[in-house]
């Protein structure tokens, strides 16, 4: 897993050329990327031919996540306007099988329910407006029970605790209305004893900070309106920072630039109103190079395999980015707004 | 699939043993499933777990059967025999560590292992040895950072190896962040402990100089630069008082007036009118602070007994007890006006311990300060005149009068509150950092300390260096340039109000408004407000013609009754969220902003209390379109004159229906009066 190289050799910056990119102005910043565009389409296709590809290795690697799979494609399709091409029932049934007795949900039929997956069929849900389908009090009570007496949460009865799992319960709950079933406090001060000297968060008190636990750190406190115990200047540059000369962005000091962090990056920076301080046109620009122009996709670096994950990291970067023709996705719900809109309020 | 390249498939051998795995995979699966769900535990149903894991160590259902598969052999086994326990752990452990040499950043791995450790396998102390292992394999792996701290506390095993080995780690890379990170974890702790040879002062010291090492060594490894930033920000912080300023400031005079004063009668001082015969008193702290309350500020006044004030935080709904802004209504008798009669107010904070930073920093020191106030005759003019911005209503201050004294004193805020020992150390880092070469991050620091400096001793040459650097970082490092653009504008503001005869340059008097102090800051390219703990004394403020994309920091300026916001970058309402906490604002112009649905991503959307941050109009019905201008708007309480002309998309009789509905008091709307 190449993510654990390093971003090594001199920053070199050009002052030839000097600062031109104008925030008003969508027209600068699609005019300098117009070497190569989105090819909507052809991710469509991708993400709907991924779905009956089931031979290949990576399928049967990703076949215990697949809830989460579906979510990527799906939101990927509907921030592409496309959702319509999904057969609804056939996918809300399946969402259904997922469900054990005790409200959770699993990665894929047959397997243990666990609160990742919970979230995924909430937002797949959530999606197609069909949460009415859900027996909300039980998938509420699931995960409110997973909840610790320090306020963190548990993944599942085994009881690994991340501050990814916050994110999930608070997003979960926020979603079905039922963040009253919890101790917001507790889960509020828990995730502040995660933060760190640079303003970042890790997945438990002490851990080093992680772009992708920074965006659930961050959507947590959001989501409870806690933005105000973030650092926003401090955690703002860190999370600036992590653009390196090619545009793209990583996760860590020191380490190579990836689609993903497109996502927890950008998202994190709007969250806390510092997104001006990256440069959003060479991001841009390096999202649209990790593109496989012929068969759709999105990957992590340009010319490497793609995958569902990165296509849809990608396409809501592009989002959060306002690249046209791509609906604008919500940051910290990560559902399009007018889907999240459309929950919190009134039509 | 990361950093798998696109075409690798292609290599034949590779494209059969990925076959091949898949394969065995689908084959593998239904077996384990069906002894999962059949809670069968036999060796050989046990085996098919691990074959799979090694295969796909992310599948988290196998991992689950395998931790029911050794609590049934526990159950089963004689409790008696610890060996016996010992060995259905171990081959636990051996199954986790096969898979984890195979996939480093396996959650469900490193979680087992966890989870095995805890149903009592002795032998903690090889784990330390087998962390070790993995990280010479990644170094930078934060499942093994993880890992390693947590066996390291149940070890108990002492700081200073660990110290130690991070030292050598950093040796081996200067570039590890994960160790430079957990090096400051272990240094806090001991500096906390009051360890033997760990007095905060000699350790900060220490480690500066251990950074310089990996600072000069490769100018753009940001691991250090961020270690280092860490260090001089415990410099800063170390036994620095909260800094507080205050409305009327200490010496000020203020005039106070019953409903509807603005008749004209000039002043050098503020005059501050009020419809409910009281009057705010402005506490503004540094870093915010809970426990302000009437017992640890005492009020001794001469106005009307203040014994039980009620303190209260300007902040959002969800953090009421913690802020940097505390208000509390004084009141007064405007129907007996005592124009001769000075009414001192004595204000002392601190002498009763309990107001607190959320830094952890105590208000050690009692602070005090005195105000006059003199009690004005109300005069029955109502202001329904629409106020100008443009035009010739304005005077330049008088800098030579020396009146602004009678409003703030700028120089006390001033006043040297640094320590000795601090001062020398930031001395010295800046003489070392002025002899460092042309780099970013050399520069980047060079200003931070300045500004450090700066705002003890208020220097205009210093202002001049820090603005040059900014400004030579934007072209620099052009990535970031807004970054640097936001810092210049904090600069600026500070030296803006760095001094009486700076701040006087921007101070003018309204003349159809009783003279009201009005600060005119437009046209200075500011892209964010700061230094506002000088201008709590401001009633009307001109912001035009900037590059301010928000109105965050406004809040504090709890007299504002007109603001100027027109011309500048603002592309909703909810990026002036911080107005709802201006009791007093009545007028407001934001027109040739971007509001409006041009730029679809509203970076404001959680710094605004609303349904969405479960933090405002709960249980109200909020409309999603114009849910901002809704809430926001809705709770400009005094709001009679609005501007919005110039704007993307608000145009059109339904928004101006919807703002003449949540504005009621509104008498004028883009410049036309509103039929009452």
């Amino acid at each position: 897993m190449s993510t654990e190289e390093t971003e090594r050799g001199p920053r070199r910056t050009n002052p030839e050329s000097p600062p031109n990119y104008n925030f008003s102005s969508r027209s600068k910043l699609m005019s300098s990327t117009s070497s190569s565009q989105l090819v909507a389409d052809k991710h469509v296709r991708y993400i709907l031919m991924a779905e009956k590809k089931k031979e290949s290795l990576e399928s049967v690697v990703m076949d215990h996540l697949r809830m989460n799979g579906a979510y990527w494609g799906l939101t990927t399709l509907d921030l592409l306007d496309k959702l319509g091409t999904v057969p609804e029932d056939e996918v809300l049934s399946w969402v259904m099988t997922c469900q054990h007795e005790s409200g959770g949900f699993a990665g894929n039929t047959g397997h243990d329910p666990h609160i990742l997956y919970t979230l995924s069929a909430v937002q797949i849900l959530a999606l197609f407006d069909k949460i009415s389908i859900l027996d909300v009090g039980k998938v509420s009570s699931y995960v409110a029970g997973l909840q610790n007496e320090d306020g963190s949460f548990s993944g599942d009865i085994w009881g690994e605790i991340d501050t990814r799992f916050s994110y999930i319960a608070i997003c979960c709950l926020s979603i079905l209305k039922c963040l009253d079933k919890i101790n917001v406090e507790k889960a509020v001060a828990y995730i502040v004893s995660c933060k760190n000297l640079d303003g970042g968060f890790g997945c438990t008190p002490g851990a080093e900070s992680h772009a992708g636990q920074i965006f659930c750190c961050v959507g947590a406190l959001a989501i409870t309106g806690s933005l105000h115990h973030v650092d926003k200047d401090l955690l703002g540059w860190w999370l600036c920072e992590r653009q390196v000369k090619t545009g793209g962005l990583n996760g860590r000091p020191e380490k190579l630039p990836d689609v993903c962090y497109s996502w927890w990056v950008l998202s994190s920076l709007i969250m806390i109103d510092r997104v001006h301080w990256i440069d959003k046109a060479k991001l841009v620009k390096f999202i649209l190079d990790c593109q496989d122009l012929d068969n759709g996709g999105i990957s992590d670096r340009p010319d490497d395999a793609v995958d569902i994950f990165h296509t849809y990291f990608g396409v809501a970067g592009l989002s959060l980015l306002e690249y046209p023709g791509v609906k604008t996705i919500d940051p910290a719900y990560a559902l399009p707004v007018d889907v999240i809109n459309r929950i919190l309020f009134t039509r | 699939m990361h950093g798998r390249p696109r075409n690798a498939a292609s290599k034949p051998g590779e494209e059969a043993t990925s076959a091949a795995k898949a394969f065995r995979l689908r084959s593998l699966q239904p077996q384990f499933m069906s002894n999962h769900h059949q809670k069968i535990y036999t060796q050989e149903a046990v085996q098919i777990s691990e074959e799979l894991l090694k295969i796909n160590p992310e599948a988290y259902t196998a991992w689950n059967y395998r931790k029911l598969a050794v609590e049934d052999k526990l159950s089963r086994s004689d409790d008696s025999d610890p060996s016996l326990v010992n060995l259905i752990l171990s081959e636990e452990l051996r199954v986790v560590d096969e898979v984890i040499l195979k996939n480093l950043k396996s959650y469900g791995a490193w979680y087992h292992r966890k989870w095995v450790l805890s149903k009592g396998h002795p032998s903690l102390q090889k784990e330390l040895q087998l962390v070790n292992e993995y990280q010479k394999i990644d170094s930078r792996n934060f499942h093994a950072w993880n890992y390693r701290r947590f066996v390291v506390e149940q070890t108990k095993t002492s700081e200073l190896d660990e110290l130690q080995y991070t030292t050598d780690m950093i040796y081996d890379s200067f570039s590890n962040y994960s160790a430079w990170h957990n090096r400051s974890l272990l240094l806090s702790s001991l500096v906390a402990k009051k360890a033997d040879g760990f007095m905060p002062k000699e350790t900060i010291r220490r480690e500066i100089d251990f950074v310089y090492n990996a600072l000069f060594t490769d100018e753009y490894d940001q691991s250090a630069w961020f270690y280092y930033l860490w260090l001089l920000d415990q410099t800063v912080k170390m036994e620095t008082p909260l800094r507080i300023s205050s409305w009327p400031s200490d010496g000020s005079i203020i005039i106070l007036s019953g409903p509807e004063c603005f008749n004209g009668s000039s002043s050098k001082f503020t005059t501050f009118c009020s419809e409910s015969g009281s009057f705010p008193l402005i506490l503004y702290f540094d870093q915010a602070v809970s426990g302000v309350s009437s017992s640890t500020v005492t009020v001794d006044s001469e106005l009307k007994g203040h014994e039980d004030l009620v303190w209260e935080p300007v902040s959002d709904k969800n953090s009421p007890v913690s802020s940097c802004v505390w208000v509390a209504r004084l009141e007064f008798d405007s129907t007996e006006p005592c124009f001769r009669t000075e009414n001192k107010v004595k204000v002392c904070l601190g002498k009763s311990r309990g107001i607190v930073s959320s830094r952890g920093c105590n208000l050690s020191t009692p602070y005090e300060f005195v105000f006059t106030v003199l009690i004005h005759d109300t005069v029955g003019v109502s202001q329904e005149g629409i106020v100008s911005w443009t035009g010739d209503g304005f005077d330049n201050w008088d800098a030579q009068s020396k009146d602004l004294n009678s409003l703030i004193a700028l120089d006390h805020l001033n006043a040297d509150t640094g320590v000795e020992w601090r001062k020398k150390a930031i001395k010295m880092e800046i003489e070392c950092f002025r002899r460092l070469p042309d780099s970013k991050f050399g520069k980047l620091i060079l200003a931070r300390l300045l500004m450090t400096e700066a705002n003890v001793i208020s220097d205009d040459a210093v202002y001049k260096e820090i603005l040059q650097l900014y400004n030579d970082l934007m072209a620099l490092d052009s990535t970031h340039d807004q970054y640097y653009k936001d810092e210049l504008s904090v600069a600026l503001l500070h030296k803006v109000t760095s001094s009486t005869e700076s701040l006087s340059r921007y101070l003018f008097r309204y003349r159809n408004m009783n003279n009201i102090v009005c600060l005119r800051l437009s046209n200075l390219t500011l892209s964010r407000i700061a230094a506002v703990d000088k201008l709590l004394f401001v009633q009307m403020l001109d912001l035009s013609h900037n590059e301010l994309h928000s109105a965050d920091g406004l809040e504090a300026m709890q007299l504002l009754c007109c603001l100027n916001l027109s011309h500048n970058r603002i592309r909703s309402f909810s990026a002036l969220d911080s107005l709802r906490h201006l009791k007093q604002l009545r007028v407001l112009d934001v027109t040739h902003n971007h509001i409006g649905g041009k730029h679809p991503v509203d970076t404001t959307r959680y710094l605004c209390s609303s349904p969405l941050s479960n933090s405002g109009g709960i249980g109200r019905e909020v409309p999603s379109k114009y849910w901002d201008a809704y809430l926001v708007l809705g709770d400009l309480m005094k709001l009679k004159q609005l501007d919005l002309r110039g704007n993307d998309l608000i145009a059109g009789e339904e928004f101006s229906s919807l703002v003449r509905q949540v504005v009621p008091k509104l008498v004028w709307l883009n410049g036309h009066k509103l039929a009452s």
